[in-house]
């Protein structure tokens, strides 16, 4: 690792301005993918600024038809939360695929949707169920805030606070893991809510989680399986590396919407 | 660029802890290089397998991935404050023992500071099933994980309502 100075700041205000002061610091959630990343030397930055004792930025909260989830929450108390549990059962599902228990104990939302690595869960999540991305600058759309691997629409010093999700009708995740990392090899998450249907895929697009409109065009004609019957996607702007090659990842794309939304109603 | 010391301070095994360190210091480290307590051990040091896992405020959490400079106040047991100094083992570590969960002992440490979690947890009863799933996170290259599974679940039987079982859950 590179040597760094610490900052443990207890205000959002204060991290605030410790970004802003120093342009190359990075905010330090659980952890979970920046400290291996700085031990890689892939990272370096001269301040860490640490968000575990900022009040009122972790913990669950239903308000009507939405869920809020405050960003430093981890992953754990997302699967076990008995709010989400109840509220939407598929977001509970995938936060307890995540990883590995211990892994769970520590990453966070706000760092997941933040550092939007291709293969990650939350971010199908996010785009799969129409979430909000609310900062300490303002709400932005799941729809505009992934912008490509490892890219989002945050600005510099700008800091995720919570991420709010309207609670769907039938929502399911269906993740083929890869079985090394136990990250998605390909996952895809289906909502309907209302006239809305979302089927958002991670781990096979090539520049990130990405939605299928042809899948949902279907799927608003009939919420079922038989529905996406025979139906693929291009093998274009898939990812291909040694874990599997474009062509299988679009095929699973087709299988797992399908398992999904057999799932979300139920069969 | 030298890093400059910092303080944390935190209990380890129920006793205070203040340590100055370069705050890229990890909490395995801390433990290993600073306090000497070597029973927590880095297989990986990329957050793989789990040979360094220790309890955060009752919690199991790889020490390869935490810097000692996050747990100022925390509260960390490791293996060594499984069991008293001069008492019987932890009843997981005396199932470990007796069903041969272990061979050259390398995970174990790690195996068994997370089979306590999963016990917290998931409970006394634990089918083959559950304990390998939570497993996920451990790997042994020796026993092909047979005797560690039927360790565990003898374990968290012998666990139950047993005094060190509910000190280590706290
Ligand atoms: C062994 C292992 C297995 C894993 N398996 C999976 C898996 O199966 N699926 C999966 O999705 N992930 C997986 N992960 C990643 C894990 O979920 C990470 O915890 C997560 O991606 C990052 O969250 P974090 O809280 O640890 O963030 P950190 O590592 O602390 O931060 C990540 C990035 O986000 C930024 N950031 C953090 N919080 C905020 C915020 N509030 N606002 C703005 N920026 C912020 C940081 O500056 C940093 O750039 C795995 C990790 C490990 C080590
Ligand atoms: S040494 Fe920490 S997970 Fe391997
Ligand atoms: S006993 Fe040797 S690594 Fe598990």
């Amino acid at each position: 690792m590179y040597a760094f100075t610490f900052h443990r700041p207890q205000t959002l205000r204060q991290a605030a301005s410790l970004l802003a002061k120093h342009e190359e610091a990075k905010l330090l959630a659980g952890g979970h993918t920046l400290l291996p990343t700085m031990k890689l030397r892939l990272a370096g930055p001269p301040q860490l600024v640490d968000l575990s004792l900022i009040d009122g930025i972790a913990g669950v909260a239903q308000s009507g038809r939405s869920l809020t989830i405050g960003a430093m929450t981890r992953h754990n108390d997302v699967s076990t939360s008995p709010v989400v549990q109840q509220a939407i059962p598929a977001l509970a599902g995938l936060a307890g695929m995540i990883g590995d228990p211990a892994v769970r104990h520590m990453g966070t939302i706000g760092g997941s949707i933040a550092n939007n690595d291709p293969n990650a869960d939350y971010p199908a999540a996010c785009l799969g169920l129409g979430a909000t991305i609310i900062t300490n600058k303002r709400r932005i759309k799941a729809d505009d805030f992934f912008t490509g691997m490892f890219s989002t629409a945050l600005e510099p010093a700008e800091i995720i606070t919570k991420v709010s999700f309207p609670i769907p009708k039938k929502a399911a995740y269906q993740k083929f893991r890869n079985q090394a990392s136990r990250f998605a090899l390909v996952g895809v998450f289906v909502s309907k809510r209302g006239s809305e249907i979302r089927v958002a895929v991670t781990g096979a697009g090539a520049n990130g989680v990405f939605r299928v409109p042809s899948f949902e065009e279907a799927l608003k004609k009939r919420f079922a399986p038989k529905s996406l019957e025979g139906m693929t996607i291009p093998a274009d702007g898939m990812n291909s590396d040694i874990h599997g090659s474009a062509e299988y990842r679009a095929h699973l794309v087709g299988v797992l919407a399908r398992r999904a939304v057999a799932e979300a109603i139920g069969k | 660029m030298a890093a400059k010391a910092a303080a944390v301070s935190l209990t380890v095994n129920g006793k205070p802890v203040t340590a100055e360190v370069d705050p890229r210091t990890l909490l395995v480290q801390l433990l290993r290089e600073h306090l000497r307590l070597t029973g927590t051990h880095v297989g990986c040091d990329t957050s793989q397998c789990g040979a360094c896992v220790v309890h955060v405020n009752g919690k199991a959490v790889k020490s390869c991935t935490i810097l000692a400079l996050q747990l100022e106040g925390a509260n960390v047991l490791t293996i060594e404050g499984l069991a008293a100094p001069d008492g019987p083992l932890h009843p997981m570590q005396e199932a470990f023992r007796e069903n041969h969960g272990l061979q050259c002992g390398y995970c174990t440490p790690g195996m068994i500071m997370t089979a306590v979690d999963i016990v917290r947890r998931k409970g006394n009863d634990l089918d083959d099933r559950t304990i390998r799933e939570e497993l996920e996170g451990n790997i042994c290259r020796c026993t092909g994980y047979h005797n560690i599974v039927k360790a565990i679940a003898a374990g968290a039987r012998a666990m139950r309502g047993s005094a060190a079982a509910s000190q280590a859950a706290e």
